[in-house]
């Protein structure tokens, strides 16, 4: 059974109706964080969040105190929120923006502060338009509150958030991505070094990067302190963490549960939770963060939700979202999707990349639809190794960003865990499913 | 981390130690110490972008070795990095392997074949057989995206070399990569054509046959092609290129890295306009630019007909023998076109035969020549780096391109200052840090303005912030700063811009100076002594004084002087007011050394021909004063002759000896007479150096990656030197011939008398254009088309207090009558003004210029009418 | 001349006014352009390149980048249907087949009436609702084909005008007004935050 005691840090409006509006925040404790903050010193409220060992959440899972600490050393001239949210079978961050953007805006406040910058940028994915109307109208109001503009409810600190919508491509998640389309520019993923945007970012200053959902557990960090948050969870990963859980499950959704004290298991079966697999069949294999991690067997069933205990099995808790699939369903066509979404959205500036993803859907696409030759599944692997040398976790990269050894995740684990479906879909011409 | 007072680093390349300057691409480091990292996107002359990744190699990092981009990673001390083992070998055939996956497999057809580096590559490292079965990306095959170039979109492989060339050096993105993963291709505005003048360079720079030169398409197979390195006349410049001829057809022109000028890169004026060269164009109509003059003519009954050299020589020699008989009698006006061995041979023919002083290179429409020499000189590579370039230039991009670029690239990448004088649309605006809005005989007001602090006549919009602006970034006494001085405006008084020149040049003494006169060779024919007043060498005479352009033409007009020898170049395409020049030819013994047709050829009574650029051997001079070979790459057609031989023979006409027999013994003989640099740089093969004063700074030339200039063979082998002086003040022996001129010599800014504003004209800027309708562009078909006609091209402001819209005719009433003429809209052109392109014509062919100028006056107005 | 409307320039220009770069303004703008024109026409290109101090080449190579701008005219409506692997477990390319029937056009074109374009889309970020339809961008949660029917059907008939705008409207919350931390401000503000921190690290020093 699945602990759930922990308190519902991000989502405790979701039963609100009007979650998205600032009367029912001021009267569920908005905006009481931040007036709490702007008293302190911003390095203290850096601190907490320090103290709280806030993992980012979207994706690459780095302490954010730590991100705003190393950064000190030069001042930080942006805060841009990332809610770009494409990865796919990934939906909380939809969940944060459309029902509680107010507590988005509220933490995107307090970090301002932390780190002292005086504009904020939220990147959100041009798809999401009711969301990006639940914030700007958030932002609206913050502002005729008092909460943003000039000399914030009369503190000498002053912030300016402008919501910027994206337009459709995955690849401007990446951070350096992201930073390019807020330049106005395509997403094109800049070559590192420098590694961080806190070295160079934004228009070539220091920028810091921090996702929807992270930015969204900072009232409640600043509210109860940075203990009370770490004393959630287990060794690095403290807290508790939205999780999507999606594909074969009788109830897919957003669920905020805490980190570590409940394993996968606990998620996808628990009645309150995922409540099990439709017509109660038997899992055959799941993806525990993102279709860019590897993929799980269900003898890792019992595997905590915590980001060291997964990536220690070869995989990552990434984007917090889980896709489950079962019996009925076919690995070679869920990895050929897989594949053809990384095609689709490969931006294009690497050579691996930007043909291995095209060549690599291809033959995905005749092993599924016929055509397939035993001698394409060691090709795929060879053409995977070109990508991510090695074929190693976490994974060498022959590109610039990690889209590129993205790639590989899904069809070396498909081919290594279920090669008997890739022989017979040669043998069958096709697959044998359909 | 480096140390950045250390000179060099140490890294370890396959084990053994090599020395690299800190911060230097790692890709570089190793190729110069002979270790050569296959690359398709990086660029020697761009910021390199990684994108590529067939430059992947080994280096140790904390997390182990991994895989690194040579051309993006600077190096480090201590750095251990591998580039020849197994992972390193598999990770680049993966990516060579990839980039063929969708590359269709047509080289038999391809322009690029056989100089391909995709090709070299794959034929060295490949594997020879595909694994790649699926189907090929297809387009629909070339598109136009320009005048000039075409698209094949299939044998694209994204390196971005193009895209990034146009944005990063060009600055002119007009084409862009569009699209998102396998689909990126390179595109296009359906609105704005890709008509770049630097768009050639994206052809040369591609790697694969992706992108292709219409005019060359199809020419000629790379194994048929031999080539020489040589200098580029078509503006004075000097890019380096390389020249590359089939048989005796010129082929095509590809720019060569020269460190201290082009950087590989040419305009397209100077790489298309080949067929005007080797009149590929056949024509035998003497008053056509587009015809190569092959035969010696001259006029019997009033048709120019061919003879022999020997007639036609005594011919001329007696016209010019009868006309120097009376004093003043000849004088001679050209040589822009011609090398500086030529320049000098006549020269000598001039004052030595017909003992005239009246000679000059400029048509009237350049700069004092004394005065340029006795200024400070900058060389280009200085401008490049200048804390503060203040321009007082027409737009660079037309006139001096390549220029433009090396300023440009001082702005953009080091982030240095220009200061405008802006007299109209100009390219170097948008990185220019002060645009000081300048009218028409107000230049000198304005310098003065910003040198002493004087007042600003009434009317001129530049504020009090903008010229303090412009006085901090030239700072108290001008260290460290670039003057690039030129003729903006052909119809204002050239004494106008030379007061603003003396007035800085007088108030800064540290300052340098780089003129920017643009016709071919004519800081060559300049140094070599042809304008009045100086002397070859550099040297300058004060004792004596000649006519120069514009006061021979009064002469012949006036019946003063009887004969000229005109020098190359087409005298009615240059002068701005051709009806008096054709009054003048009217009444005078016309005797033309050229290699091309002109309707100056009309009034010639002897035409001997000459040969032209690429054809011949010798030096030239550029903007900076470099001294650089130019080589022969096509024999001269029909009985066409250097200079130099003609230039002797006519002397051997009135029985006199110039004592020059060979291009090499005339280069010679400069060098011993003068010191100037001739011999020494026709004959020297490794050096591209530099001579400041009497300092020799050698520096070797780049390499020639195959990679980063691909079609160049090698310029090693045949590589020709050339060299920068300054002021050369002896000859060789000692002995002292000529001096430079000095301030005191140069004519002080004598009273210009600028009319008054006229509230209801506007007045006149004549600018020049690249593409115009010189001999160059009318003989070249792939960009002829390119010429607009006459417009008249004003500010919105102007264009709605008129009441008319861009496009529209108006009425022109001018100093000569009145005209009609369309406007269009450009909000680069100053308030009360308007600005035309010289050397074009109007719709029905027709030069119209002339009417637009009032030679009597400093400057020109004219008022227009709605229709 | 401009060939935005007067409301759309004006908040073309507001967008400018919001980020520290012109250029920044690119998507927002775009987006507005295609608020006008339901795509990116040339004439809507070359101004947003004017206001953005970019050329139209690049413009166009960058909205061209981007999934959400379409440089060809499409319908009113342009429905997407995602066949990502969620959507792919919960039969979204059945879905998609039973659309394309509905709509009588084939994915990635135009309804013959001109009202509806088709579109086949990566995740859409609402797993839980699969398989996953949007109708310009506006999430329609209509997982059936008997659902989808109906809510084709209402588009027709005007019944979701609210809900659904019409193609290229995306933001209907405006901003309201500019920039307020004035600059000056800030960079006072930034003086005095700095010196009451070296105050404080001098106290804590002592
Ligand atoms: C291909 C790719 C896609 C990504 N997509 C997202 C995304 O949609 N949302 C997100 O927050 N982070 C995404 N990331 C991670 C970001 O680069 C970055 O690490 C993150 O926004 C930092 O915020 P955090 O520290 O709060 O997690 C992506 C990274 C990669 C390489
Ligand atoms: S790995 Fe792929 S997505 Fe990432 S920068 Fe390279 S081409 Fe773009
Ligand atoms: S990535 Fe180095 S040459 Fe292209």
């Amino acid at each position: 059974m699945a602990s759930l005691d922990a308190p519902q840090i991000v989502s405790s409006r979701k039963d609100y109706a009007d979650s998205f509006t600032l009367s029912r925040y001021l009267e569920t404790g908005g905006y009481v964080a931040l007036k709490k903050a702007l008293t302190m010193f911003p390095e203290v409220v850096a601190a907490e969040v320090d103290a709280a060992s806030l993992l980012g959440r979207g994706g690459a899972g780095f302490p954010a105190g730590r991100k705003w600490s190393m950064l000190r050393k030069s001042p930080i001239s942006y805060l841009v929120v990332n809610g770009d949210e494409s990865e796919p079978a990934t939906f909380k961050d939809h969940y944060l923006v459309e029902r509680d953007p107010h507590q988005l805006v509220e933490g995107v406040i307090i970090a301002s502060y932390a780190l002292q910058v005086n504009q904020a940028f939220i990147f959100m994915r041009g798809e999401f338009a009711l969301g990006l109307e639940r914030v700007q109208q958030a932002v609206n109001d913050a502002y005729a509150h008092g909460a943003l503009g000039s000399k914030i409810f009369g503190s000498d600190f002053s912030l300016d958030i402008v919501v910027h919508p994206g337009a459709g491509a995955y690849i401007c998640g990446e951070e350096t991505s992201l930073i390019e389309a807020l330049e106005g520019k395509r997403g094109f993923p800049r070559i590192k070094p420098p590694f961080f945007p806190a070295v160079t970012g934004l228009y070539g200053e220091p920028t810091v990067v921090n996702n929807v959902e992270t930015m969204s557990n900072l009232p409640w960090i600043v509210n109860n302190g940075g203990a009370a948050f770490a004393a959630l969870g287990a060794g690095r990963s403290t807290g508790t963490r939205l999780f999507a859980l999606a594909g074969r499950v009788k109830n897919p959704g957003v669920y905020e549960i805490e980190m570590v004290k409940n394993t996968f298991r606990d998620l996808i079966y628990d009645p309150r939770l995922g409540g099990g697999i439709i017509d109660d069949k038997q899992i055959k294999a799941f993806i525990p963060g993102g279709v860019s991690a590897p993929w799980f067997g269900p003898e890792l069933l019992d595997l905590p939700l915590g980001q060291d205990e997964v990536a220690e099995k070869g995989s990552m808790l990434g984007s917090g979202s889980i896709v489950v699939m079962d019996e009925t369903s076919c690995v070679v066509r869920a990895t050929w999707r897989i594949t053809k979404f990384f095609s689709r959205e490969s931006c294009g500036q690497c050579t691996p990349c930007r043909e291995g993803s095209g060549w690599i859907e291809r033959v995905m696409y005749r092993l599924e639809n016929g055509g397939g030759r035993m001698e394409d599944i060691d090709l795929l692997l060879d053409l995977c190794d070109n990508i991510a040398p090695g074929l190693t976790w976490p994974p060498q990269q022959t590109t610039i960003c990690v889209l590129g050894p993205s790639i590989p995740s899904s069809v070396h684990s498909a081919i290594q865990m279920f090669r008997d479906d890739f022989v017979a879909h040669v043998e069958h011409g096709g697959c044998p499913h359909d | 981390m480096t140390d950045v007072t250390r000179t060099t680093v140490q890294v370890t390349l396959n084990g053994r130690v090599i020395e690299a300057k800190p911060g230097e691409l790692l890709i570089e480091a190793a190729e110069r110490a002979g270790t050569y990292v296959p690359r398709f996107c990086y660029h020697p002359r761009m910021e390199p972008v990684g994108v590529c990744r067939m430059c992947l190699v080994e280096v140790d990092s904390p997390r182990g070795a991994t895989l690194q981009p040579a051309c993006y990673l600077r190096v480090n001390d201590g750095m251990n990095v591998v580039t020849d083992s197994e992972k390193v070998k598999k990770a680049q055939d993966g990516v060579l392997e990839f980039l063929l996956a969708n590359h269709p497999l047509d080289c038999p057809i391809c322009d690029k074949g056989g100089e391909c580096p995709l090709q070299d590559q794959t034929l060295a490292h490949g594997s020879g057989e595909t694994r790649f079965i699926e189907e090929k990306r297809h387009f629909v095959k070339p598109i136009e995206i320009g005048e000039l170039v075409l698209l094949d979109r299939e044998r694209c492989i994204q390196c971005s070399r193009c895209t990034r060339f146009q944005a990063e050096v060009a600055g002119d993105a007009q084409i862009d990569f569009s699209g998102r993963g396998d689909l990126i291709e390179v595109a296009q505005s359906p609105t704005q054509p890709f008509d770049s003048v630097f768009s050639g360079n994206t052809v040369q720079i591609c790697p694969v046959g992706a992108l292709t030169a219409k005019p060359y398409r199809f020419s000629a197979r790379p194994w048929d092609l031999e080539q020489v390195e040589s200098t580029c006349t078509t503006c004075a410049v000097g890019c380096r290129v390389a020249v590359q001829s089939s048989g005796n057809r010129l082929t095509r022109v590809l720019g060569v890295d020269s460190d201290p000028v082009n950087h590989g890169w040419l305009c397209d004026k100077g790489r298309f306009t080949l067929d005007s060269i080797d009149g590929n164009i056949l024509s035998s109509d003497p008053l056509l630019a587009t015809s190569r003059i092959t035969e010696p003519m001259v006029r019997r009954d009033g048709e120019l007909v061919p003879v022999s050299w020997g007639e036609a020589l005594r011919e001329a020699a007696t016209l010019l023998r009868d006309a120097s008989a009376t004093p003043g009698g000849v004088g001679a006006i050209g040589g822009a076109a011609l090398t500086n061995e030529g320049a000098f041979a006549w020269e000598r023919f001039v004052r030595g035969v017909l003992s005239s002083e009246h000679v000059d290179a400029q048509y009237g429409d350049g700069l004092d020549a004394k005065l340029l020499q006795a200024l400070p000189k900058a060389t280009i590579e200085e401008a490049a780096n200048a804390r503060t370039v203040v321009t007082l230039t027409g737009d660079l991009r037309e006139e001096l391109p390549i220029l433009f670029l090396r300023l440009r690239e001082n702005a953009v990448k080091r982030h240095n200052s220009i200061v405008e004088f802006s007299f109209g649309p100009s390219a170097l605006r948008s990185v220019a840090r002060t645009s000081l809005v300048v009218r028409p005989g107000e230049a000198h007001i304005v310098a003065k303005a910003i040198a002493q602090g004087g007042e600003l006549p009434k009317g001129v919009v530049i504020s009090e912030d903008e010229l303090n602006d412009a006085r901090r970034l030239v700072g108290e006494s001008g260290e460290g700063v670039v003057f690039v001085v030129g003729r903006p405006n052909l119809a204002e008084d050239q004494r106008v811009i030379e007061a603003a020149i003396r007035t800085l040049a007088e108030r800064y003494p540290q300052a340098k100076f780089l003129p920017a006169l643009r016709r071919s060779n004519v800081n060559g024919a300049l140094d070599m002594g042809l304008s009045p007043s100086l002397r070859p060498g550099r040297g300058f005479d004060a004792s004596v004084t000649g006519r120069d352009t514009l006061a021979q033409l009064e002469a012949l007009r006036s019946g003063d002087q009887k004969a000229v020898l005109l020098l190359g170049g087409c005298l009615l395409g240059n002068v701005v007011d051709v009806e008096a020049a054709k009054a003048a030819l009217e009444n005078a013994d016309v005797v033309a050394v050229t290699g091309h047709g002109g309707a100056t050829l009309a009034y010639a009574k002897v035409v001997l021909p000459a040969a032209v650029q690429h054809e011949r051997s010798g030096t030239v001079t550029n903007i900076e004063g470099r001294v650089s070979a130019v080589s022969p790459k096509i024999v001269a057609p029909g009985s066409a002759w250097h200079d130099v031989a003609i230039a002797a023979e006519l002397a051997e006409e009135f029985g006199q000896n110039l004592g020059l027999i060979s291009v090499e013994q005339t280069a010679q003989t400069i060098e011993e007479t003068t010191g100037y640099p001739a011999l020494s740089v026709l004959n020297d093969e490794v050096y591209d150096g530099v001579v400041v004063g009497r300092h020799e700074v050698p520096s070797r030339r780049h390499s020639m990656d195959p990679m980063a200039f691909p079609g160049i063979r090698s310029t090693d082998s045949v590589g020709l030197g050339s060299r920068t002086g300054t002021t050369v003040v002896t000859n060789a022996t000692g002995d002292v011939t000529t001096s430079a001129a000095l301030w005191s010599d140069v004519a002080a800014g004598h009273g210009v008398d600028v009319p008054l504003a006229d509230a209801y004209s506007l007045r006149v800027v004549l600018s020049r254009r690249l593409y115009d309708r010189g001999i160059a562009m009318q003989g070249s078909p792939a960009l002829y088309n390119m010429v607009p006609a006459t417009v008249l091209h004003l500010n919105h402001f102007d264009l709605d207090r008129l009441g008319v819209a861009s496009g529209e005719y108006v009425k022109v009433n001018g100093p000569r009558g009145s005209l009609e003429l369309p406007v269009a809209l450009d909000d680069g052109v100053v308030r009360g003004t308007t600005n035309v392109a010289f050397a074009t014509r109007n719709v029905d062919g027709v030069n119209v210029i002339p009417d637009l100028i009032d030679s009597d006056s400093v400057i020109s107005q004219v008022r227009l009418e709605t229709r | 001349m401009s060939h935005f409307r007067s409301d759309i320039r004006q908040r073309a220009e507001e967008l400018v006014a919001l980020y520290p770069r012109q250029r920044s303004a690119m998507l927002p703008m775009l987006h507005l352009a295609q608020e006008q024109d339901g795509y990116l026409s040339d004439e809507g290109i070359a101004e947003v390149a004017e206001l953005t101090g970019t050329t139209p080449a690049e413009v166009r190579g960058t909205a061209a980048f981007y999934d959400m701008f379409h440089l060809e005219p499409v319908g009113k409506y342009v429905v997407g249907v995602c066949t990502n692997i969620a959507c792919l477990l919960a039969g979204g390319e059945e879905f998609l087949e039973h659309a394309s029937k509905k709509l009588g056009c084939p994915v990635g074109s135009t309804s013959d009436d001109g009202l509806f374009t088709l579109e086949e889309t990566e995740c859409l970020a609402d797993c839980n609702i699969a398989p996953v339809v949007q109708v310009n961008h506006r999430y329609v949660r209509t997982t059936t084909p008997e659902t989808f029917d109906a809510m084709i059907d209402d588009l027709r008939s005007g019944k979701l005008d609210h809900d659904v705008p019409s193609h290229g409207t995306l933001i209907r919350v405006r901003r309201s007004g500019g920039l307020r931390a004035a600059r000056q401000e800030v960079a006072d503000q930034r003086q005095t935050a700095k010196a009451a921190r070296d105050a404080r690290v001098e106290s804590e020093k002592k």
